[in-house]
């Protein structure tokens, strides 16, 4: 199969490469990209690689996203390496890593928590406690989430 | 730290000097706690208890009381605006008008924290779910430092459910902060602390060991803090009744222990201590409720009047 067909170079944008195979869409879910703002998005799934046998790869045209905004991908895939691509070529190369802290995006794992309450305003705030294995603490309730807690948010987020 | 418009969140927030400040004001404060002192006179404090509680709600009503000052109370969710859906945020900016200072117990972790990122008036943490109750743990506390002098350098164990008990919790922190010689965890397996309170003992360099021993522990301890265990938290029945009998306080598992053993219950008790200990010189759970009133008098004093 062609394979020049499924990851055709994009002029401008932001590759999104290494990311554990079949957790594109989760990558794609944590950036908050829902498919209703027009960008224009392939997603490869399951294709040979060297580091990981398989991998994932999410390709955004037309996008830079900064690293503020994609370091949130080492929640779910920490091998996850950014290309800025400029005029068809690596502009720049970045891995992601883990924030110390992160607001909004997760939900703490503790459902009695005040951050879990529909109603309220109060937002889901989280320091980062360890990354690897990575454990967030809950600045409410102080309880940890997990990265498969984590994971799992996102799957059951999957084809709503 | 000054004290003036300080929120009470966690025991955590505070360091042992600040809760010798607060012991050193309770103990003036002794003095008051049947005549009472004008210190606080036309300052009101609002009471909202979202889960119902009769003493911590009575003692700040009493220690209010007591300093001149006036409370708006409100207990359980049936009258109020909460039965007719109004958030949390909405009714915590309503009293924050209204109030000097809020006191909130709510069954929902984190709720106290919430509401003092909302207010501008002060909030005390009064319970929230089973994570918090720092004023319990202050009182606790003073009890210990009113009858030996001191905090640091003791046996401290602490006994039942320690996953989900708030006031476990609180006084488990709330002694690490004077750095005891050796902290007893005693619980079933299934009761243990959380892996987040052991991780902070861990970050604090406690010495603490994790057992379900009571018998043994027992004759080394210099304080035994004793908390309930609750049959909600047994799948089994029978798993319950049997750690309820060996978790059971009574004479005979008190020979051999150190003369000034003190025995604490933040209350109250079902029958993990029999009344029969009472009557012994180990007993300080009734002294430690009394208590109450001049912690929180000398808390409240702090936090609307200053140092
Ligand atoms: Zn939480």
């Amino acid at each position: 199969m062609g394979e020049g067909l499924l990851v055709r170079k994009i002029r401008f944008g932001t590759v999104i490469d290494h990311i554990p195979a079949g957790n594109a869409l989760n990558v794609v879910r944590i950036l908050g990209i829902n498919g209703d703002e027009g960008i224009r998005l392939a997603i490869i799934m399951n294709t040979e690689s060297s580091k990981l046998g398989r991998k994932d790869i999410v390709k955004i045209e037309g996008r830079e996203l900064t690293m503020d905004e994609l370091n949130i991908i080492a929640l779910i895939a920490p091998t996850a390496t950014i290309n800025i691509i400029r005029d068809y070529e690596v502009y720049r190369k970045e891995k992601v890593s883990v924030p110390d802290y992160i607001e909004g995006i997760i939900r703490c794992s503790n459902p009695s928590c005040i951050s879990n309450q529909g109603r309220e305003t109060a937002k889901p705030k989280f320091r980062v406690v360890s990354k690897e294995p990575l454990t967030l603490e809950c600045i409410y309730c102080e309880r940890y989430t997990s990265r498969e807690e984590i994971v799992k948010q996102f799957i059951s987020h999957m084809g709503v | 730290m000054m004290f003036k418009g300080r929120d009470v969140i966690s025991i955590l927030d505070f360091t042992s000097e600040d809760l010798m400040k607060i012991f050193r004001v309770a103990s003036e404060m002794e003095a008051y706690v049947k005549t009472g002192v004008d210190l606080l006179r036309d300052r009101i404090l609002a009471l909202l208890f979202f889960e119902p509680s009769t003493r911590t709600m009575f003692s700040f009503q009493t220690a209010m009381y007591r300093l001149g000052g006036k409370c708006l109370v409100f207990s359980g969710v049936e009258r109020t605006s909460i039965a007719k859906g109004e958030t949390l945020g909405d009714t915590i900016r309503m009293m924050d008008g209204y109030a000097n200072a809020i006191v909130i117990r709510h069954k929902i972790e984190g709720a106290a924290k919430y509401a003092a990122e909302i207010a501008e008036a002060p909030v005390i943490n009064a319970g929230d779910g089973s994570h918090h109750h720092p004023t319990q743990a202050m009182l606790d506390l003073y009890t210990i430092w009113k009858a030996r002098g001191r905090i640091g350098g003791l046996k401290i164990g602490v006994l039942g459910d320690l996953k989900y008990g708030r006031a476990s919790t609180s006084f488990i922190f709330g002694a690490s902060l004077f750095k005891p010689e050796t902290l007893y965890l005693i619980s079933p397996p299934e009761l243990q602390v959380k892996p987040e309170v052991r991780d902070k003992l861990g970050e604090m360099n406690i010495n603490y060991v994790e057992t379900t021993d009571l018998t043994n522990v027992i004759k080394e301890l210099d304080v035994l803090y004793v908390t309930r265990i609750q049959k909600e938290r047994f799948p089994d029945l029978a798993e319950y009744e049997r750690v309820k009998g060996s978790y059971q306080i009574n004479r005979s598992l008190l020979t051999g222990v150190k003369d000034d053993l003190m025995i604490l219950h933040p209350l109250p008790r079902v029958d993990e201590i029999s009344p029969e200990v009472d009557e012994t010189r180990y007993a300080y759970y009734f002294e430690e409720a009394r208590n109450a009133i001049p912690v929180r008098m000398a808390l409240l004093k702090l936090i609307l009047l200053g140092d």
